[in-house]
């Protein structure tokens, strides 16, 4: 991918996390701010479809956005040609490991498995 | 390696004194850089550069410097004077307002010896985003008309094309610090130049180039470049400015 499409997928999430993460913290504000966090509250947020989509999509953008960071980070610190394919793919697998490993908890919580 | 000389003969009346510190290193048989310190003599006009000949002349004529035109011109004198890159031939000892002065070569650069750099990838970045003209007829061609532009088309660049590539602005880059491949301000900012130009018509192959995973995104905002150019050009600016035509911005 040309590093211009990254950098505007980078940009993109940033903005849109930004976006999504408002309306994430003003859900805290719907009741006491500790309150919200309580187990069965927790479990109910993930139960209700949009807001579940939601995390879901915040898990996303945030998990390229970080993801490309850190592959921007490391790309700066050191170069080489092995070691420069070695972190973007590393990165690549990170970033996907992470939204599997978060969609799972997303997707059980609202199918109530957990 | 310390060293303290001074000189005592044609002292004038207004004349005061410095120590100058020099950074000394010779890759090729020094494990590591140190200091030799010299006591000089300076007048309000007198150029960092100049005090550096002085020593030359009188203590160690084995001081590496580069310089060649000793008023802004030509590029070469680029150095670290107490701590800031600057040029030596452009900064008098008066207005460091400082008892010692220490020189020092510029960051980010191979040093060849002492306060020498290497320039090759100063100049191979340069040469590489095509610092020169791209289309396909010319004004040399005698009934060919010349390439008018107006007062302000050449406001869009002008600033950039006082660049004298003395690579102050590449010293200063903290990303150059670390990130060897980066093209660096200094590139950039000539390929904004080009690029702005209205008879330029290489903006696409120019933009290409510096669309790189080391490329213009590698650039994050500091702007210590455009803070040391003694030039005026504001390389940050010019690289925000390409930026824009990247994101679509700018056409
Ligand atoms: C929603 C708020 C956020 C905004 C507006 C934002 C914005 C940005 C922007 C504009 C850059 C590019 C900076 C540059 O090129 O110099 C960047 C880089 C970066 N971001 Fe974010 N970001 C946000 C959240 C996050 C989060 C939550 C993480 C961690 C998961 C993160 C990790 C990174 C990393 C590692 C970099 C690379 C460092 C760099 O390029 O300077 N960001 N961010
Ligand atoms: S932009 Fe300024 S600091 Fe950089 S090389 Fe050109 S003249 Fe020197
Ligand atoms: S000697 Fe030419 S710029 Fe300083």
């Amino acid at each position: 991918m040309r590093e211009s499409t990254v950098m505007k997928i980078h940009y993109g999430t940033a903005l849109a996390a930004v976006a999504l993460v408002a309306v994430h913290i003003l859900m805290r504000l719907t009741m006491g701010y500790a309150e919200s966090l309580e187990y069965e509250n927790v479990l109910a947020n993930y139960k209700f479809v949009p807001y579940a989509i939601m995390l879901e999509i915040i898990l996303v953008l945030l998990a390229v956005h970080g993801f490309n960071g850190l592959r921007v980070i490391l790309l700066e610190l050191k170069q080489g040609r092995l070691y420069e394919k070695s972190v973007s793919y590393g990165c690549l697998i990170g970033m996907i490991g992470l939204i599997a490993y978060g969609s799972r908890t997303i997707i059980m919580t609202n199918m109530g498995i957990v | 390696m310390a060293q303290v000389s001074s000189i005592s003969n044609e002292q004038s009346q207004t004349a005061k004194s410095v120590t100058l510190k020099i950074s000394r290193y010779n890759p090729e048989h020094d494990e590591s850089s140190g200091f030799m310190e010299f006591n000089v003599q300076y007048e309000k006009w007198t150029t960092v550069l100049e005090a550096i000949l002085d020593v030359k002349k009188h203590f160690d004529h084995s001081v590496a410097v580069r310089y060649s035109c000793r008023q802004a011109t030509c590029g070469s004198c680029g150095m670290i004077i107490n701590g800031k890159p600057r040029l030596a031939c452009f900064t008098k000892i008066s207005e460091l307002d400082s008892n010692v002065v220490t020189v020092e070569p510029m960051n980010n650069f191979p040093v060849i010896r002492d306060l020498a750099v290497k320039f090759e990838k100063l100049f191979d970045t340069h040469q590489k985003i095509k610092p020169y003209l791209i289309r396909d007829d010319t004004e040399l061609v005698s009934d060919e008309k010349e390439f008018l532009q107006t007062p302000e088309e050449v406001e869009q660049y002008i600033q950039f094309a006082n660049c004298i590539k003395c690579g102050l602005c590449n010293s200063a880059c903290p990303t150059m610090a670390t990130d060897s491949s980066f093209v660096g301000p200094q590139a950039l900012a000539q390929a904004y130049r080009y690029v702005a130009d209205s008879r330029d018509k290489g903006k696409d192959s120019r933009l290409k180039i510096i669309d790189d995973s080391h490329g213009i995104w590698r650039c994050h905002f500091a702007g210590s470049c455009s803070q040391v150019c003694p030039k005026g050009v504001d390389p940050a600016m010019g690289i925000q400015l390409l930026r824009g035509y990247m994101l679509g911005f700018k056409s």
